[in-house]
């Protein structure tokens, strides 16, 4: 477990955050600080806003934030265009990575790879040099190097999907990842895969906030803190013990909780 | 009602200086099927997009027909920068170049029947009866097909002569490029392309078609194919004309028992283009796929007509067309399929995929299928769609900008036809003008989630 030193500035400091999808309020006011080398999870009920939140901080346009401010390495990041927040290094891996018919993977990979380094004023990566990077990546997080041959996702299952994520989120190298229910729809190799790939990518200059309804990725990428989010807010953070006490009781125990509260 | 020689008054000049200058030393079965064509089109005159006539519903060629068009005079000078630009690999390719539709000599490198390949000036061999053109030319395309086919027909002079023999050993490559050359006064040209394979022949076979960006011009083309038993023809149509051009090509295909026909149609940039194809299966165990791609911006209008007929059993045919629309511009798509009484297991599908880009641009696809026969699998379908937002905000997630990420997805949309593209410096190319030719869409048209 990592401990941040005293005095050291969040990655990441969301304060007061609300936001809407159309008429909805759904987020109702978060309050989050993540530290580089920390992984935070997510947990909570279908609906509690967990999806958003990683959604919002990532720039997808179907949000409307209608408070608060979100800094990322001191910059408030909620004006920026979500392929900004991309180069500057957000990833978010998607609940449900989308089919790119034609676009070869190659293709989709290096011109985020180059849209990054040009964004920090560096140049293209060559052919030569990307290839090779790519497939050390792809040794590294074991996707079966067919997978980039192909068009991006298409004709996946739905564990090559993940895995395809992970093997994303290794190439542009993020300093937060956010992984949008990365775990639904795994089976048991896949899970293991995926976490694998996540633990292998932790270090002490990103952060992971790991989205999730479940406890049982928890059982392979250990959280430093666990945050319970429930009608929009978080009700409850503590460390990775919260994810087992939730296993056991259920989010019905945080709703009363929250309930016999107000 | 107007007398006819007022309304085509042009045309009769030019015709009339065709068939008593260079055009009277030809055979006389020639200026027999020139007349038939002339007296063709004066009885027809140029289709118009009324009511009831369903090959011309969505179609307006009054521009064409209100335009006086002239046949060229001799180019002056050779436009260099306008000749078929890739490179084939290492690979023999027998090059026809035509200027205003006429035979280029200097940039041609014809094939001249030698080890059973003929790839020549139609103008050089008509008179020759030794390459049997009489009731090949105007027997695929009759003149009585259409206003326009007849029209070609009454100004046959030039064109292109591809024949390849049966049996012969070596894989044909021939490219055809029609080019029109900047002008004053509006030209038109009507350029015949007949295409025989023999039985067991394999060729590939690139048509292009090309002019000036800022001159009226039309070009009347008419392509005449027969594939023999057993042979197999690539087939590439690039329509690349300019930006005010007029194009109407008429293309009809016979196969014989188990031939093949690959064909793959490329349209982009021109003001109004039709593209009307037909293929008879006229023996059984034959396969087309017949493919295309347009990309349309402006005010620009393309017409794709395509028509297969199983008129034999045990043939398959693929159709699969795909639009990319921008600005005022508006594609039709008519497909037909018809499987005859007897023509028990065919296999045929058919589909029209649309990308529309802006609120302003206009598709009418309309596939049909018409089954006469009992035991067949046919399908078809058509669809126009925008660039999902959701798939949009993906690509940004990943670092891609909105006029990447935008064009990436177009080309992804357009692969899946270039990719039909079989010989690599050809595919290279396409892709090439296509890339160059996608439009930047900085606030691209997106689906409301």
């Amino acid at each position: 477990m990592t401990t941040v030193a005293k005095g050291a500035k969040p990655l990441l400091a969301i304060k007061g955050l609300t936001a809407t999808a159309g008429d909805l309020e759904i987020l109702k006011g978060i309050d989050l600080e993540v530290y580089k080398g920390e992984v935070h999870a997510i947990m909570g009920p279908n609906g509690s806003g967990k999806s958003t939140l990683a959604n919002v901080l990532a720039g997808r346009p179907d949000y409307t934030v209608t408070g608060g401010e979100v800094l990322f390495e001191g910059h408030d990041i909620l004006q920026l265009d979500p392929e900004i927040r991309a180069r500057m290094g957000v990833f978010l891996a998607f609940q449900y990575p989308l089919e790119l018919p034609g676009v070869r993977a190659w293709q989709f990979l290096k011109a985020g790879v180059d849209a990054k380094r040009i964004h920090n004023g560096e140049e293209e990566m060559s052919a030569r040099e990307f290839d090779q990077m790519l497939k050390a990546k792809v040794d590294q997080v074991q996707i079966d190097p067919d997978l980039v041959k192909r068009a991006v996702n298409e004709g996946f299952s739905g564990g090559e999907k993940k895995r395809n994520e992970i093997l994303q989120m290794a190439v542009l190298e993020p300093k937060l990842a956010l992984l949008d229910e990365t775990d639904s729809g795994l089976d048991i190799d896949a899970l293991r895969i995926v976490s694998d790939g996540v633990n292998l990518l932790r270090s002490s200059e990103n952060a992971v906030i790991l989205v999730t309804h479940y406890q049982r990725i928890l059982n392979y990428i250990t959280p430093n803190h666990v945050h319970v989010l429930y009608d929009g807010r978080i009700v409850q953070s503590g460390g990775p013990e919260l994810a087992h006490e939730l296993e056991e009781k259920g989010y019905d125990w945080i709703k009363d909780a929250v309930e016999t509260d107000v | 009602m107007t007398s006819v020689s007022v309304k085509f008054a042009h045309y009769l000049a030019d015709f009339k200086s065709l068939t008593q200058g260079p055009g009277a030393a030809g055979p006389p079965w020639l200026r027999d099927l020139r007349d038939s064509g002339w007296s063709r089109f004066n009885k027809t005159g140029f289709p118009t997009a009324r009511r009831g006539n369903e090959r011309w519903k969505y179609t307006n060629v009054g521009p064409i027909a209100k335009t006086d068009f002239g046949i060229a005079d001799e180019p002056i000078s050779v436009p260099s920068d306008s000749l078929p630009v890739y490179e084939a690999d290492g690979q023999q390719i027998y090059d026809l170049v035509y200027l205003d539709g006429r035979y280029s000599p200097e940039l041609s490198s014809p094939a001249a029947a030698s080890a059973g390949i003929t790839a020549v000036s139609l103008a050089s061999v008509a008179s020759d009866s030794s390459f049997g053109l009489e009731g090949q030319i105007g027997h695929y395309a009759p003149p009585d097909d259409d206003g326009f086919a007849a029209l070609n027909t009454a100004f046959l002079y030039d064109g292109a002569y591809v024949n390849i023999a049966g049996d012969c050993s070596e894989k044909v490559t021939v490219r055809i490029s029609y080019i029109t050359v900047d002008g004053t006064k509006p030209k038109v040209s009507h350029p015949r392309t007949l295409i025989i394979l023999g039985r067991n022949a394999d060729a590939t076979v690139v048509e292009s078609y090309s002019g000036p960006k800022e001159s009226v011009y039309f070009t009347n083309a008419v392509t005449e194919i027969s594939v023999g038993d057993g042979a197999q023809l690539d087939h590439y149509r690039l329509l690349l004309e300019g930006g005010q051009a007029f194009h109407v090509g008429t293309s009809r295909v016979k196969q014989e028992k188990n031939s093949s026909f690959s064909s793959a149609s490329f349209a982009l940039g021109t003001a109004l283009a039709r593209n009307d194809m037909e293929v008879l299966f006229g023996g059984s165990g034959g396969f087309c796929s017949l493919n295309g791609l347009y990309l349309t911006a402006d005010h620009q209008h393309i017409d794709n007509l395509v028509s297969i007929n199983h008129a034999e059993p045990y043939c398959t045919s693929r159709l699969n067309y795909k639009g990319i629309l921008d600005g005022r511009s508006k594609a039709v798509f008519g497909g037909t399929v018809i499987v005859d009484k007897d023509a028990q297991k065919s296999d045929a599908e058919q589909t029209d995929k649309n990308l529309i880009l802006s609120r302003q641009a206009e598709v009418d696809s309309k596939p049909s299928l018409l089954i006469y026969a009992d035991d067949v699998k046919c399908s078809h379908g058509a669809t126009a769609g925008h660039i999902d937002a959701g798939t949009l905000f993906y690509l940004r997630s990943r670092g891609l900008d909105l006029d990447t990420a935008s064009k990436m997805l177009i080309q992804a949309f357009a692969s899946e036809i270039i990719d039909t593209v079989k010989p690599e410096h050809l595919r290279e190319h396409v892709e090439s003008v296509f890339a160059s030719s996608i439009p930047n869409k900085t606030l691209p048209m997106v689906g409301i989630r």
